[in-house]
């Protein structure tokens, strides 16, 4: 009965952003603040953790092709396709859903207990609007660009790997990444990307909006809030393949 | 002037305030008093809209607040400045932009208006010089006086102060008293302060309003109060043996019996 209740609670959240801004410079100021924020902020943890994937894949694809009958180029566009439908869009929003939902989870939670909503909503401003909104929208803005940076990182760091190793050199490399290349794919990664910047910045808003309580409550309501994202991220990441491939 | 009529408020089928009535003038500092747990940050949420009441009614002059909008009471809002009890700064914004942020949401002044008057504020709360500190490198009194210029920046007809003395030492606990005072003659303002504090309660009280277990026990006034034959006021009010003395003495001083009492001691200790 509680998920119901907190379902219905998820929906009016969001049903209460969408009203006529106190003062529209105001909260483009926030949304830049925030793209900040979540975006730059979380360029160099995407960096790392999409090169290390594409080094992994490499060795890990090179280590299980041992048939002399496949080309050496297919190592190059499973890299590919895997960074690309899997790990730069999965992988990177898993990580973010950490880094950026505990943030937002903790800073809303502390504002709460603090009484610094309740001191915006006395000055007369819709705090569901302007602490929340510009969130999810810099998410949807950023997020897909950090998505597209780490496509591009995580195959840089397969062809650096493979040519590092001698397991795979970068000419083979990059004839294998043209090879059968499915546009598509593309697409397929930016509909998750959005839909998973939306998961990672809306649920943990939510649990962070609605805490009551004090500290304690703070840190719970992030480790819900992460786990929650974690796991509706992985769901939807089931969803979305199922429908869309 | 804010009246309220009959206000009733129950978290899960448990009464919290039950039929609360009484009116808070303008120019004046009235006072909530009650225990822990008697209603009174319920009773003031309620007043600035925080929580809706179950029943009963919020007039503020001749607005019907609870019959108002969501819309409405937004804009109500912006005549209402509130300091919480824990201030509420924004932390990652510094003194002066804590107080430029109303200005910055709702004022169509230039920047250098707005500029002049965060200015004129902060002197008001005597904190020139503490522009650019951060919240958490300025002391709680300081904190409290940010918060008063934070919520009359934009000039508001009510003032609502939570506990405006929890956590500070009894010298600031009068700057901030004194403060408030001057600040609601000043600007003409209806301010409402919910408070613990004893010495606000004589020095600032010019009508008080106790609560106790969520319903109004007695209203009057601070001079009213050293009267006041209200046993649950008094029990309140003169908890310690020294304010039970101060009580008396300030009884027999007003009497005229003062005198007569120190002839007598005078008298008796030869």
């Amino acid at each position: 009965m509680k998920i119901f209740t907190r379902f219905g609670e998820f929906i009016l959240m969001l049903k209460g952003m969408f009203t006529k801004p106190e003062n529209w410079r105001m909260y483009w100021k926030e949304l830049m603040h925030q793209c900040v924020e979540l975006g730059i902020g979380s360029m160099g943890i995407v960096s790392i953790v999409a090169v290390f994937i594409g080094a992994v894949s490499t060795l890990q694809t090179a280590y299980q092709f041992i048939s002399p009958i496949i080309p050496r180029s297919v190592i190059a566009q499973i890299v590919r396709d895997t960074v690309i439908l899997e790990f730069a869009p999965t992988i990177t929003c898993v990580v973010l859903a950490g880094v950026v939902g505990s943030k937002i989870s903790s800073e809303l939670g502390n504002m709460r207990v603090s009484e610094q909503i309740d001191a915006l909503e006395i000055m007369g401003i819709n705090t569901k609007a302007y602490l929340i909104l510009p969130k999810i929208l810099a998410a949807l803005i950023t997020i897909p660009l950090l998505v597209i940076l780490a496509m591009t990182l995580g195959i840089w760091g397969g062809r650096f790997v493979g040519e590092l190793t001698g397991i795979l050199p970068h000419e083979v490399f990059d004839r294998g990444l043209v090879e059968a290349f499915v546009p598509y794919n593309v697409k397929f990664a930016l509909v998750k990307a959005y839909t998973f910047a939306f998961i990672i910045t809306a649920i943990p808003a939510y649990f962070g909006y609605y805490v009551k309580g004090g500290a304690l409550e703070i840190g719970r309501a992030s480790t819900t809030a992460v786990v929650s994202s974690c796991i509706i991220i992985l769901l939807a990441d089931y969803v979305l393949a199922a429908v869309l491939l | 002037m804010i009246s309220i009529n009959n206000i009733a408020k129950g978290f899960s089928d448990k009464p919290v305030i039950e039929g609360v009535s009484a009116e808070f003038e303008t120019g004046k500092c009235n006072l909530i008093i009650g225990a822990s747990g008697s209603g009174k940050t319920v009773l003031m949420k309620c007043l600035v809209g925080l929580i809706t009441p179950d029943a009963g009614e919020i007039m503020y002059d001749s607005e019907n607040f609870s019959l108002m909008n969501a819309e409405a009471k937004k804009i109500m809002r912006r005549k209402i400045g509130m300091l919480f009890q824990g201030s509420a700064l924004f932390d990652s914004k510094t003194v002066e932009q804590n107080i430029m942020f109303p200005l910055d949401m709702f004022s169509h002044d230039t920047r250098a208006e707005k500029q002049k008057r965060v200015d004129m504020v902060l002197d008001r709360v005597n904190l020139n010089g503490a522009h650019k500190k951060f919240p958490a490198e300025i002391s709680g009194g300081m904190k409290k006086r940010v918060g008063i210029a934070r919520s009359i920046v934009l000039n508001p007809q009510y003032l609502f102060c939570d506990e405006p003395n929890s956590g500070l030492d009894p010298q600031t606990s009068l700057v901030i008293d004194k403060l408030i005072r001057e600040i609601t003659t000043e600007y003409n303002i209806t301010t409402v302060i919910n408070t613990h504090d004893m010495n606000s309660v004589m020095e600032i009280g010019d009508r008080i309003l106790y609560m106790y277990q969520g319903k109004k026990e007695w209203e009057g006034n601070s001079k009213e109060i050293i009267f006041s034959k209200n046993e649950k006021l008094n029990s309140f009010i003169f908890a310690s043996d020294f304010l039970k003395d101060a009580k008396d003495m300030r009884m027999l001083e007003v009497s005229g019996k003062i005198d007569e009492k120190r002839n007598m001691d005078q008298l008796l200790n030869g």
